[in-house]
């Protein structure tokens, strides 16, 4: 029996309002694969922020032990110099250096400051060869596809003398061959007797690497399958498994006629010209009616909804949108907000509010007509509008005048939604409209949501937690690589149900 | 949080107190810090007043501190909507240069007939202002090329063009008295002087110049009216504000302000009134102040602008066409430049190959002193105009005092850091 490597005993990490890991436990023995999976915001990542020392130690509660000593890391520095290298799923590469330039940042072999070009490159070149990388390592981060960025990921922890590497979603943005050949790697790896972390949501690769599983949902450890007891069923199984208590508030849906329709819709990459994001997407949306989009996070969705809304992604898009059975231009959003569509961005702080800004000017910027007349604002309306939509959102602030970047997560998204309430629309598209907010706060969202319906609004929610999707859509599209690959009844939905349509079409593309 | 600490009942009436005593509080703290510019020009002001034996506050210097730094007011206005949009714009003080150079040579030089009319003139320099700012802000606008480069380009250009359409390092003049007046001169006295106090005759039977008062009738009229709708207007926000139920600032506080601001205003107005009466380009500059107050309070556009400066794509996903705005916001800062250089030529004169050189610092510092953030969303206005009156007032103190001008820039320097740093100061501490 191989020895433990690393221990995390009863992990608590509390963010003001959330729990997002309650005594979480894991154990890794030394030269395994050992995969974390769990729902999007179970808490892995969390975890391995913990792990790394981006959460210093004292920040949360519990103890890690790392080859029986127990660790206290002040930062990411600390983790690494023991051997813990962790690659995100964001790549953190600089585009415009080299690869042997980034591989040794921070860290270049060098006498008084003066680097030496060749002892770097001789060494990225050992270091790439391992990685089964056949690149200069001259060539420019920005030159090389997504994959072999990855690849350098790597080679850049194993210049750091890795004995423990954690992969964080790595195959996230790969397409099925690099995947395979990253896997591979791993297996490379795990002979030669290094151990690994993979976090994925992948069952299929999962399944295939793993000596064992650890499953995680709601910020707890749930169980650690061995090898041999690792099957798609079982893990999925253990992933939701859980009450659909009354955390959705009570709706009686009354579900009209179709107001909007989506036909074959595509979509390339604003960047890479010859990659189609969106595929013959296909979906509608009824009076009343709250629709969900569910898949992971990489999907698509939310590409395929700011293409919608007035092109605000990607181009050559193609296809057909009606209201109410008539073509409909949403060529730019101005003409969509006319067109009495909205949009409510995933990404509060980077698309939606103007965070230096106060409340009163948030809420009317998408409806400045609403509030002048002749291009004059008239500041006694525009102020019984913030206060109005204040009270029927709920915002929890001093006054209409506090600035929204001094607002909690759940505030700054009902300023957002109350924005777009007040631009009127009928088709309503909420993106990840509760997440990074705490459960109160969510209830109150997801109560807004049913009182749109019940006004009579097409709702579309994306969102990746899917008892979210199950708790409020009437209907749900399962989408998975920019194409729909299920549509089911909420009634007859399940997570499984979602999951497999996912695991499915993923499959498909495999084969 | 202090809501969520309810009072326990019989505390509640000291709590009142104690609450009602913050709120006073937090209104002043709030309030200092929007008034703390003009309490500082006011103090460099007085500094200066004391330090050159009382020559600021003459009525003859007042209207040259207001003649000198008309220009860099004026395209501060304009400079003001360009750095809260995000931008930057570098090429202003060489777009004046150009202007006034233009300008110049259609009045003087080129065989126009009634075409070198002044107002023909003018009218077609600020046309082409606008064209300038246009051919920057479509770089800028549609295809995302930096601001700071663009504009440093046209600083180049225009600046080259300047000095070859005057033809190397010549100057160009004298310009038409008319076209002077511009800068030079003051309005005409339609309702007639007022004699106070009748001048001194000397033995000769001539009057001594600068003695006696007499009051420029039209200016203290203009003023009187300009003090009372500012009380009156202030007055009937601050009714309006309160019957809807609105927190507005405490009573004491706003007499105080209207009064400070009331009287500092008339005494300006006497001063100026006293002399010539009110300079032509400070009314234009007023009633340019005014309509960019207005613009950037009251009307969309001006809101559209900071929605963009304070975030981009959020802008742009609230169907602002973020684009367009920017290429007005370019125009607009086009036909100030313009405005500014047919300013400098009309107060030299003449034009000049190096005219305008190097204001477009003296108009970036004016618009940061008067706290504008660099990264764009914020800033004011008044801000701006205070801004630029600090540099003024401190060129024009320190010129009286005989300091050396190496040691006016340094001191400049030092005070476009300090302010910047005061205000980042205190933006931390909120």
């Amino acid at each position: 029996m191989a020895s433990t490597i690393l221990e995390m005993r009863d992990i608590t990490k509390t963010f003001p309002g959330v729990k997002a890991l309650s005594n979480v436990n894991l154990s890794v023995e030394e030269g395994e694969i050992h995969a974390i999976v769990g729902e999007n915001g179970a808490g892995k990542s969390t975890l391995m922020k913990v792990l790394s020392g981006v959460y210093p130690s004292g920040t949360y509660d519990g103890q890690i032990i790392f080859r029986a000593q127990e660790c206290n890391f002040k930062g990411i520095h600390d983790s690494e110099h023991i051997g813990i290298v962790i690659i995100h799923q964001e790549l953190a590469l600089v585009p415009m250096l080299s690869i042997a330039e980034n591989i040794f940042l921070g860290n270049e072999h060098a006498s008084y400051g003066v680097i030496d070009w060749d002892a770097n490159e001789a060494r990225t070149a050992a270091l790439l060869k391992k990685v089964g990388l056949n690149e200069d390592p001259k060539t420019l981060i920005t030159n090389i596809g997504v994959g072999k960025q990855q690849l350098v990921e790597i080679a850049k922890a194993l210049s750091k003398e890795v004995k423990l590497l954690i992969l964080d979603e790595p195959t996230a943005s790969l397409s099925e061959k690099d995947s395979q050949a990253l896997l591979d790697l791993l297996l490379e790896f795990k002979r030669q007797g290094m151990t690994s972390i993979l976090i994925s949501h992948k069952l299929n690769e999962v399944n295939r690497v793993a000596d064992k599983v650890t499953v995680i949902r709601d910020g707890r450890t749930i169980e650690t399958l061995p090898r041999k007891d690792i099957s798609e069923d079982r893990i999925i199984t253990s992933m939701v498994g859980r009450s659909l208590d009354d955390r959705y508030p009570p709706r009686e849906p009354q579900i009209g006629e179709v107001i909007f329709e989506v036909k074959n819709w595509s979509v390339y990459h604003p960047i890479h010209a010859e990659r189609q994001v969106i595929k013959n997407v296909s979906l509608n949306v009824r009076k009343g009616e709250v629709v969900g989009i569910a898949g992971l996070m990489g999907a698509g969705r939310t590409e395929f909804a700011m293409s919608l809304f007035g092109r605000s992604y990607g181009r050559h898009i193609t296809g057909e949108v009606l209201l109410r059975g008539k073509p409909l231009d949403l060529s730019s959003v101005s003409k969509a907000v006319e067109n009495r569509i909205a949009y409510v961005t995933e990404d509060r702080k980077t698309y939606g509010l103007n965070l230096i800004d106060h409340i009163k000017h948030n809420v009317t910027l998408a409806n400045l007509s609403g509030v002048s007349s002749r291009g004059v604002i008239d500041d006694m309306r525009e102020m019984s509008v913030a206060n109005d939509y204040r009270k029927k959102t709920n915002i929890r602030a001093s006054s209409v005048y506090q600035l929204t970047g001094n607002l909690s997560g759940g505030n700054q998204q009902k300023v957002v939604l109350s924005k777009w309430l007040f631009a009127d629309p009928e088709v309503l598209i909420l993106d990840e409209p509760t997440r990074g907010i705490d459960v109160g706060a969510k209830y109150e969202i997801y109560t807004i949501i049913a009182r749109l319906a019940a006004e009579g609004k097409a709702i579309i929610v994306i969102s990746s937690e899917m008892p979210e999707l199950l708790g409020i859509s009437d209907r749900i599209y399962v989408m998975n690589e920019g194409r729909i690959v299920g549509e089911m009844a909420a009634s007859d939905a399940s997570q499984e149900k979602i999951m497999r349509a996912i695991v499915r079409g993923e499959g498909k593309k495999a084969s | 949080m202090s809501t969520e600490s309810a009072p326990a009942p019989q505390s509640g009436v000291a709590e009142d107190v104690k609450q009602g005593q913050r709120v006073a509080v937090s209104a002043l703290t709030t309030n200092l810090r929007e008034y703390g510019l003009i309490i500082a020009l006011i103090v460099i002001m007085l500094f200066f007043q004391y330090t050159t034996s009382g020559t600021l506050f003459k009525p003859v210097n007042l209207s040259n501190l207001v003649q000198q730094n008309s220009f860099i007011i004026v395209m501060a206005l304009g400079m003001l909507l360009v750095i809260v949009a995000g931008y930057i714009d570098l090429s202003v003080g060489s777009v004046a240069g150009f202007i006034g150079a233009l300008a110049a040579m259609m009045m003087v030089i080129w065989p126009l007939g009634i075409f070198s009319n002044p107002l023909v003139v003018s009218v077609v320099c600020l046309i082409v202002g606008a064209l300038i700012g246009a051919a920057q802000g479509y770089w800028i606008a549609y295809h995302k090329i930096p601001s700071f480069i663009v504009t440093l380009a046209g600083m180049l250009i225009f600046r080259g063009i300047c000095q070859a359409l005057l033809g190397g390092g010549s100057s160009v003049g004298p310009l038409p008295d008319s076209f002077k007046a511009l800068s030079s001169g003051f309005i005409p006295d339609v309702i007639g002087p007022l004699t106070l106090i009748p001048p001194t005759v000397n033995a000769a039977g001539k009057t001594i110049v600068g003695s006696g008062l007499t009051l420029h009738m039209t200016t203290v009229v203009l003023g009187l009216i300009a003090v009372l709708a500012y009380a009156y207007f202030g007055f009937r926000t601050r009714r309006k504000r309160e019957r809807h139920g609105y927190e507005a600032e405490p009573f004491p506080l706003f007499v105080i302000k209207t009064l400070v601001g009331s009287a500092l205003a008339l005494f300006l107005v006497f001063q100026f009134a006293s002399y010539r009466g009110l300079p032509v380009v400070l009314l234009v500059m007023g009633v340019l102040i005014s309509l960019f107050v207005f613009v950037t309070k009251r009307m969309t556009i001006g809101r559209r602008i900071y929605a963009m400066g304070g975030n981009a794509k959020a802008a742009q996903l609230s169907g602002i066409n973020t684009e367009r705005l920017t290429l007005l916001v370019f125009i607009n800062m086009g036909v100030l430049s313009a405005l500014g250089g047919l300013i400098i030529a009309a107060r030299l004169g003449q034009a000049v190959p190096a005219a305008g050189l190097g204001s477009e610092l003296d108009v970036i510092a004016a618009v940061f002193i008067g706290g504008a953030s660099a990264m764009g969303g914020v800033g004011q206005v008044i801000g701006a105009v205070v801004g630029g009156f600090i540099m003024g007032v401190m060129n024009n103190g320190m010129s009286i005092m005989g300091v050396n001008v190496d040691w006016q820039q340094v001191v400049k320097g030092l005070v476009l850091l300090g302010a910047v740093i005061f205000d980042v100061y205190n933006k931390n501490k909120a």
